[in-house]
């Protein structure tokens, strides 16, 4: 139980901002929304890739034992690169449009439909 | 020697050469417009004989594997790695050389369009520089053999695309669609990675071939399963996740909404990799299959019936687009379906599958030159009111030329592309299920109707006093406009050609998961 831990939280954060982005009808708090799926991708990554007792892959003045191959850490900062980059174009969206429309609320926020 | 090293290095170049294209943009825009104009086309055109050479490579030799970082090309296990491909590995065979293939022949057309339509507009080597990176992320998806490197360039192909939309702010509406394309995108996106996560939890491998290799289809493999295809079929347009479309193409500057199809297909690529390479048989392919085809004919019916009423131009063509997406889903579905039974899959699913297959690049061409044509009249006029809009006949000749060929291609009417791939479908289809061939008639009939009503709207009746200035559109959006129209004539005349150098291949390398893992894994 206490092994699954991490994976449970994970997929609840993913839930969980899920449902912001659902629920919520401001866009900056649907954006926040999107993050915590982020968020929740990013911790099941890491936390595949936890092996007890394992040690870094770091040759220089290694100790004894099983080294961790670091492929979930590698995806895991490739993503929050990715994540940074998406949020910032989506919040500079937002702010174009509170611009030009006054608001930033998703019910009034409505221009395009049919 | 130097082409010696060209010809070992073209997965890899097929990637760098637009990227490099791609952050160079602003840098020799500071030279000047003509100076960026002169290497954004040099850049598509390299990029599109590699594509070329590529794709020769693969129909001749079989599927070309490149390894990033090793010693040789074709070194894919290294010896001390205990049996596991633990770098990134393109792995390229004929579907997805199809798909690069008519990737960066859309992708010219539309640079070569985009000289004229963009030559209006401020921030140009943004412009240029973001469409170049939307066709990196586009050929990635379809090059690579590794699940997290696809997931990347997923994100490439989103933030590009969406920036592109948002591109011309237009008083906000086009931020608003681009806003909806991105959420969305990023949400699939996240999903996809979830479910890759998942599949190394329990196979300790991204690489495709390693995971087909050894997939079990574990209920955690079905739950990847899902999010997978819920994502990439959002991504592709698919009904019911396909309200995101028309915002998006009705809002992106015309020639980038030609490109998002495109787009749009790579992510179809990406629903039929995973079903078919990834899980293979392992899957319950019937029920799966059916899942496709509902999904299609939903597309077909739903898109059509609501593209009829639309009285915004490109928006009308965005649902015909969901429309058309169908019909690739039913084909490729409908093989899938049969996957498990050879006979009935040599009788008529392999036929099915390729209807579906061909319809893809067929439906890149006469799309995008569909919306280039309105993008074209947008350009001259000003809207795209059909409303407002009468009597460019008399003006817009070559435009109306062009919107024919697009018009009759999609609507099925021989002797145009559409003819040929919606007639394969049609009789493989029908071998399976009657009533799912009526309905995709039906739909090419609704098509018909409602692009008859758009072309009388737009080029029929008097010459209209308000558009009495409206000459015809610059000589380089015709150019990029024949192109493409020329090579709907051509796949219209010589379809038994193209279906034999480029389809079968690419239909027998979908079906053939074993050979998939072999060209990576080597032997067995």
């Amino acid at each position: 139980m206490f092994f699954n831990l991490p994976f449970i939280v994970a997929a609840l954060l993913v839930i969980l901002g899920i449902i912001t982005m659902l629920i919520k009808r401001n866009l900056i708090k649907m954006i926040m929304g999107l993050s915590l799926v982020e968020a929740g991708v990013n911790l099941l990554l890491v936390s595949l890739g936890y092996r007890a007792g394992g040690i870094a892959p770091i040759f220089t003045n290694a100790p004894a034992g099983v080294m961790v191959m670091p492929t979930v850490q590698a995806m895991t900062l490739t993503n929050i690169v990715i994540g940074i980059a998406t949020t910032a174009l989506l919040l500079s969206f937002v702010m174009v449009i509170y611009r030009m429309y006054g608001t930033a609320n998703a019910n009034k926020v409505r221009k395009l439909r049919g | 020697m130097m082409q010696e090293i060209i010809l070992q290095n073209l997965p890899a170049l097929l990637l760098a050469v637009p990227m490099l294209g791609a952050f160079a943009t602003p840098l020799i825009g500071r030279a000047g417009g003509g100076a960026r104009n002169l290497w954004t086309v040099a850049v598509m055109l390299a990029t599109l004989a590699i594509a070329i050479v590529l794709t020769a490579q693969v129909l001749s030799s079989g599927t070309v594997v490149y390894t990033f970082g090793a010693g040789a090309a074709d070194l894919t296990v290294p010896a001390d790695s205990g049996g596991i491909p633990v770098r990134i590995i393109f792995t390229v065979d004929a579907m997805g050389a199809f798909m690069t293939l008519s990737a960066s022949i859309v992708g010219l057309g539309v640079m070569l369009y985009s000289l004229s339509s963009a030559s209006r507009s401020t921030g140009q080597n943004g412009y240029y520089a973001l469409l170049l990176l939307l066709v990196v992320g586009i050929l990635g998806m379809v090059c690579t053999g590794d699940m997290f490197n696809f997931f990347v360039f997923l994100e490439i192909n989103s933030l590009a695309g969406a920036a592109l939309v948002a591109y011309r702010v237009d008083k906000g509406v086009a931020v608003e669609g681009g806003l909806k394309y991105a959420v969305l995108s990023t949400l699939g996106g996240l999903l996809v990675l979830f479910a890759i996560a998942l599949l190394y939890g329990q196979y300790d491998a991204l690489n495709i071939a390693v995971l087909a290799s050894r997939i079990q289809f574990t209920p955690l493999d079905q739950i990847a399963l899902v999010m997978l295809l819920v994502a990439l079929a959002m991504k592709a347009g698919a009904v019911p996740m396909h309200f995101w479309t028309p915002d998006a193409y009705s809002m992106a500057p015309s020639a980038i909404t030609a490109l998002l199809v495109v787009a749009s297909q790579a992510s179809l690529y990406g629903v039929f990799r995973v079903v078919f390479t990834l899980y293979g048989l392992t899957l319950n392919y019937v029920t799966i299959g059916w899942i496709i085809i509902i999904l299609g004919v939903l597309s077909m019916f739903v898109g059509v019936t609501m593209a009829i009423p639309q009285k915004d131009v490109k928006r009308l063509m965005a649902y015909h687009a969901v429309s058309q997406t169908g019909y690739m889903l039913l084909g490729v579905g409908v093989g899938l379906a049969v996957l498990g039974n050879p006979q009935l899959l040599d009788s008529y699913g392999v036929i099915a599958m390729e209807g579906g297959i061909f319809h893809i690049i067929n439906h890149a061409m006469y799309k995008g030159l569909l919306f280039l044509t309105a993008g074209a009249i947008f350009y001259r006029t000003g809207t795209r009111n059909l409303n407002q809009l009468g009597g460019l006949g008399h003006s817009m000749k070559w435009t109306m030329v062009f919107f024919i060929i697009g018009a009759l291609a999609i609507a099925g009417i021989p002797p145009f592309n559409g003819f040929a791939s919606k007639l394969m479908i049609y009789e493989s289809v029908f071998l399976f299920n009657p009533l799912l061939a009526i309905i995709a008639m039906v739909v090419s009939i609704l098509t018909l109707a409602s692009f008859v009503k758009v072309f009388h709207s737009i080029f029929m009746g008097p010459r209209l006093p308000e558009y009495a200035e409206v000459r015809e559109a610059p000589t380089p959006m015709l150019i990029g406009m024949g192109l493409l129209s020329l090579l709907v004539v051509l796949f219209g005349i010589f379809p038994q050609e193209v279906v034999d150098i480029l389809i079968t291949p690419a239909a027998s390398a979908l079906i053939d998961q074993g050979g998939y893992i072999a060209s990576v894994l080597g032997g067995a």
